[in-house]
């Protein structure tokens, strides 16, 4: 993927009016997610890991954003989502199960745990799972379309759209409060929002970028 | 004193915090225990909030619980949609059937403000003919209240609430100026227009319950574009920062933190308090009436928690209705893309709406429905990209790099009751006061199918028209909740009569969204505020002639005509 917004980084902003006490402190420890399993065992956090790696690919050029130890934090931390599916079981026994379903459906095709065989035999086997082709008795009655719908992608995606990492590479303009924005109509753009690279203009992109 | 407002109740020791100024505290007057006060109101949102002030302001003596925490936005609220989760009620619920709903930050908040501290304050008026869908449209059933009647509620919560709207609104019966002016449009505001114009259709400035210009201690709005997630610079008009310092000031107590878990009925039938876990204990508040006001989920798990040998089917039940009639409203969106910077994170998500289909009767279904402009934040759009098209890996984060690229239409769809849509006691599953958790169970009707894609085609129409391309539809969101308790003309086919008050028990009164018979096609709140403050003037003539206590002979079926007319 091109870089679309050349040397925007929505964690420049954070001293500037955009930025509140009270972000600034969930934002830090946001940035500062324990990086070892709390919840998980280290054999279930490396299956984890691996499904991250292809639910959201991340480029190399840059730290990568830990989202195993996102989806564990929570799991430890809450809050909870306030519902769970009939049936489905709560999010801690359900990410317990589904992982070990994974690894056991890597073993039956593959000899290997889910970690071990290549990227393009998980997303076969996550596309499966996706599409409820999926029943090794290691699921327990759990259907691995409802787990992987429900669980896998949201717990997972929305880990990584919460962080800012994410937020520089769709220039999205991050927090804002106290100051907000101002112009608000199409094609218009604050001078503290994300400039976007147009073919033939991606200096002048990285230029308001570094200002915003 | 800890500063966490989830650790320890804040509303205590003669004081309750000023959610409208940095670290503010306001003086609270406190009722004891064992003397029983006019009033328990369980819940402190549209419907609770609301009612804890005007009864306060009539001269009521009155205690409001919440079970969540008592925020001030101005140095609590992060503008971060994963840290917000605070708002919401997480505690656990199961949700199954063959349409299951989603809970969490979808549908409901625990906070006291209730879930206005983080609605869209998108603030519309029913279509008069709604209050008498079964007798003027042919669907459903009626509402024993007269929209005339509310018309004029409606006025008072606009006022209190300052909504920012158009000098005129485009649809229905003449209404007052809006107290404040119409925001200015964003570009996805913009966009519907545009489109909304292509098809002939008109379209208007949605009437938002968020300041155009200062008032008291809020600023004007900022066009953050956090509202979902809480306002943190109270802009926003919520029951937090309106009517519950009104409450306070007129001398309610409220008690955050404060868990009701069940209503207590002595040997006459009658309510006579509420046992509540605070504090790590089960308190008990004695009262002469009690009104519950917790939403559609919580307000039927309350009556049926408060089961006892007298009433074994729960408190309000002789009808078998307390739970039942669980609605939603369908909240189906169409997405595009534009060619220019749409950049919709920009000022509240819904800045423009039109209500073509709510006052066009030209259809081959029941039901109404309006569609609004859309801007939602990143967290919220990657859900609706993996929810909606299942997008994952490479595909998604090329798809999500569009964001500021991206447009879109919502709508807001009356769902039609059914009886088999429902609340009901979970039979193993507790929650953290060990009180048995909701199961909720919902099933599409095919009306509610066929008004679903009618409003997919006609989004589709509109973006069609400004030339949007990549268009896809999301074809599984709702949002909203209504019924389980519904107000009607008889105690056999509803609740509560016209003045919230339960059939079966006279001073047992519900008043949120759950009393709503239907739900028609715009957001609900409004309707709840002003039924709130319409029960908050029938109770004062109610004991005026005192008729509190004990049901008039007269006022019995079809009470709501001869009150309405
Ligand atoms: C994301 C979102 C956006 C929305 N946007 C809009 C919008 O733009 N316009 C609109 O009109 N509507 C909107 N709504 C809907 C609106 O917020 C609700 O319809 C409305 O707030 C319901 O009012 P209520 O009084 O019935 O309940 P609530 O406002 O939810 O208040 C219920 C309160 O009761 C408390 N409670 C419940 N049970 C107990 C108990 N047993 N003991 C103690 N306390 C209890 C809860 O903690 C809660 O604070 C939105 C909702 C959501 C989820
Ligand atoms: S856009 Fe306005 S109402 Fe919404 S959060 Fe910001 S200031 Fe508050």
């Amino acid at each position: 993927m091109t870089d679309r917004f050349p040397g925007y980084d929505v964690l420049s902003k954070r001293h500037s009016p955009s930025w509140n006490e009270v972000t600034r402190q969930v934002v830090n420890r946001r940035l500062a997610v324990p990086r070892e399993p709390r919840y998980f065992t280290w054999d279930e956090f490396v299956t984890l890991d691996a499904i991250c790696d292809r639910i959201v690919p991340q480029p190399d050029h840059r730290p990568k954003v830990p989202l195993a130890a996102y989806v564990d934090a929570r799991l430890v931390e809450g809050p909870g989502d306030g519902y769970r599916f009939a049936n489905l079981p709560e999010a801690a026994d359900a990410w317990r199960q589904g992982l070990a379903a994974l690894d056991a459906e890597a073993q039956a095709a593959h000899g290997v745990p889910f970690h071990r065989i290549s990227p393009h035999a998980q997303d076969r086997l996550l596309t499966q799972a996706q599409n409820g082709e999926l029943n090794n008795p290691a699921w327990g009655g759990m259907p691995a379309r409802m787990f992987f719908e429900h669980r896998v992608l949201p717990d997972i995606v929305h880990s990584y759209y919460a962080h800012p990492t994410a937020w520089s590479e769709i220039g999205f303009g991050g927090p804002a409060s106290p100051r907000g924005y101002v112009r608000m109509q199409l094609d218009r753009r604050d001078p503290w929002e994300a400039a976007e690279a147009y073919p033939g203009h991606e200096d002048r992109a990285r230029r308001q970028n570094r200002h915003v | 004193m800890s500063d966490d407002p989830f650790a320890t109740p804040r509303a205590k020791n003669g004081r309750a915090p000023d959610a409208r100024r940095v670290g503010g505290w306001l003086p609270m007057r406190e009722y004891p225990e064992t003397e029983p006060v006019d009033f328990v109101i369980v819940g402190t949102g549209a419907g609770g909030g609301t009612l804890t002030g005007r009864l306060a302001e009539l001269g009521f003596s009155v205690v409001a619980f919440d079970a969540g925490p008592w925020f001030r936005p101005l140095e609590e609220f992060a503008s971060d949609e994963t840290e917000q989760n605070k708002l919401y009620w997480n505690d656990r619920r199961v949700t199954g059937g063959e349409n299951p709903l989603i809970m969490g930050g979808n549908n409901s908040g625990k906070a006291v403000g209730g879930s206005t501290v983080h609605y869209a304050m998108v603030s519309l008026r029913f279509r008069p003919e709604w209050f008498k869908s079964r007798s003027r449209l042919g669907y459903a059933v009626d509402w024993p209240l007269d929209w005339r009647e509310m018309w004029d509620y409606y006025a008072q919560a606009e006022q209190a609430l300052k909504i920012a709207g158009p000098v005129s609104y485009p649809w229905g019966p003449k209404r007052p100026r809006y107290p404040y002016r119409a925001h200015e449009l964003n570009a996805p505001a913009e966009l519907l227009a545009r489109g909304a114009e292509a098809l002939g259709y008109r379209w208007s400035p949605t009437p938002l319950a968020t300041v155009s210009a200062p008032h008291g201690l809020s600023p004007p709005c900022v066009y953050r574009g956090f509202c979902r997630f809480g306002c943190s610079t109270n802009a926003k008009q919520s029951q937090l920062v309106t009517f519950i310092p009104r409450a306070v000031e007129a001398g309610a107590e409220i008690r955050d933190l404060a868990m009701v878990g069940r209503i207590e009925t002595g040997n006459d039938g009658l309510v006579t308090g509420v046992h509540y876990f605070r504090e790590g204990r089960w308190g008990f508040q004695a009262a002469r009436n009690v009104i519950v006001a917790g939403y559609a989920i919580e307000t039927p798990r309350l009556l049926l928690l408060s089961a006892n040998d007298r009433y074994p089917d729960g408190l309000a039940n002789s009808s078998g209705l307390v739970g039942r009639n669980l609605m939603t409203q369908s909240n189906q969106a169409v997405w595009g893309l534009m060619e220019q910077e749409v950049r919709w994170n920009k000022g509240p998500p819904s800045l423009a709406l039109t209500e073509h289909w709510n006052y066009e009767d030209r259809k081959d279904f029941p039901g109404y429905y309006c569609w609004m402009s859309q801007g939602p934040l990143p967290v919220e759009w990657a859900n609706t990209l993996i929810g909606s098209r299942g997008l994952w890996g490479e595909r998604l984060r090329q798809q999500m790099a569009h964001y500021n690229h991206q447009v879109g239409l919502k709508m807001v769809g009356e769902m039609l009751p059914d009886e088999a849509n429902r609340v009901e006691l979970d039979d193993k599953e507790v929650d953290q006061y060990g009180l048995p958790v909701s199961r909720i169970t919902y099933r599409w009707g095919e009306d509610d199918k066929r008004l679903i894609n009618h409003a997919l085609d006609q989004m589709q129409m509109s973006l069609e028209a400004i030339n949007a391309t990549d268009i896809f539809r999301q074809d599984n969101d709702t949002n909203h909740l209504a019924g389980t308790a519904r107000m009607g003309f008889d105690a056999r086919s509803s609740v509560v009569d016209a003045d919230c008050r339960s059939w079966d028990i006279p001073n047992l009164w519900i008043c949120d969204g759950s009393v709503f018979p239907t739900t028609g096609g715009v957001n609900p709140s409004l309707t709840i505020t002003a039924i709130a403050l319409r029960t908050a003037d029938r109770i004062a003539a109610l004991a005026a002639r005192g008729e509190l206590a004990r049901r008039h002979r007269s006022v019995t079926v079809g009470a709501g005509h001869a009150l309405a007319g």
